[in-house]
């Protein structure tokens, strides 16, 4: 930190041999990815809150027990997985190889736990006769925005655990660095946070009501 | 490359701090879920959760994604469009009320 500032004294910052953010290019890439994903997601959970709004008979048919805390459960993964990130991404800048290795794979454990909670609940709702297309209450939107949304969601946690076994095999092949352990664990930390908008809109907004 | 991003990348987060920022994260949720437990109105519930939600976002883009240690000029560049344009969306909502009353089909 220190040396950047004394970078930024030495010259303005947009004249040129100075990177403008102080960061690698990589990584402002990944934040450009993460922002341009980030509007994708809102743009989801604006059309779930449209329809849902303009719908008079929005089904809420998550119990506390067993949906809620499944969910929760689930939430309890991605979190723990972005702590076992964090640990990873030191490790990585403290050059401790094996410690990296060891975080990554703590961390997709997390990811292949949240993956195999949530294919668990899609096949109770299979079950229960709600698909994409059709529920028992008559009102499609409803399997449209839950499993849009939470397929998209699950489709980048999977697309995460793939980045991430390709991380573990390239640190432990010396072939990535710090900087390439932090640009992924950014996605990583990127997933769980869209979870923190999923979860509330679309798990706990529809608890049955009693 | 390399050198460059040693010299500012090598102050991870320290152990105690990245735990009891995971701590607040898991406490936050335990609230929500505790919301949803006592079953408030769907308006009160909407906000008090969009509001925890924020609160969850900016300390996993603090401190996990490492935004507030890094320059103030990438923040600004990343964070204010991102939210202008998420509340760009917002121009939708009067037409689903109008659509709630004044159904077409």
């Amino acid at each position: 930190m220190a040396n950047v500032h004394a970078e930024s004294l030495r010259m303005p910052e947009w004249e040129g041999g100075v990177l403008p953010y102080s960061v690698g290019h990589k990584k402002l890439g990944m934040w450009l990815f993460i922002v341009s994903d980030a509007l994708t997601f809102s743009a989801l959970l604006f059309g779930y809150s449209y329809l849902r709004v303009s719908t008079p008979n929005w089904p809420t048919p998550f119990h506390l027990w067993p949906s809620i805390a499944f969910s929760t459960l689930m939430t309890f993964c991605l979190l723990s997985s972005s702590l076992t990130m964090v640990l990873g991404v030191n490790a990585a800048q403290r050059n401790d190889r094996a410690g990296t290795i060891k975080w990554i794979l703590l961390t997709i454990a997390g990811g292949v736990t949240f993956m195999g909670l949530h294919l668990k609940e899609w096949s109770n709702l299979f079950q229960e006769g709600i698909t994409l297309v059709s529920n028992p209450w008559g009102v499609p939107q409803f399997g449209a925005t839950f499993f849009g949304i939470t397929g998209l969601h699950m489709f980048h946690v999977f697309t995460g655990v793939l980045y991430l076994a390709g991380m573990a095999i390239g640190v432990s092949r010396g072939r990535y660095g710090a900087e390439h352990v932090e640009v992924c664990g950014l996605y990583w930390h990127f997933v769980d946070l869209v979870w923190m908008f999923v979860f509330p809109l679309i798990y706990l907004l529809s608890v049955k009501m009693h | 490359m390399n050198a460059h991003s040693e010299n500012h990348d090598s102050h991870g987060l320290s152990t105690k701090l990245t735990l009891s920022v995971w701590v607040w994260l898991l406490v936050l949720t335990g609230i929500e879920v505790f919301l949803a437990y006592i079953q408030l109105s769907l308006t009160l519930m909407l906000v008090l959760l969009m509001g925890l939600s924020l609160v969850k976002a900016a300390l996993i883009m603090a401190y996990f994604m490492h935004l507030r240690f890094e320059k103030r000029t990438l923040v600004l560049t990343l964070i204010p469009a991102l939210l202008v344009v998420a509340s760009t969306l917002s121009v939708f909502f009067p037409d689903s009320v109008r659509l709630l009353h004044m159904k077409p089909w």
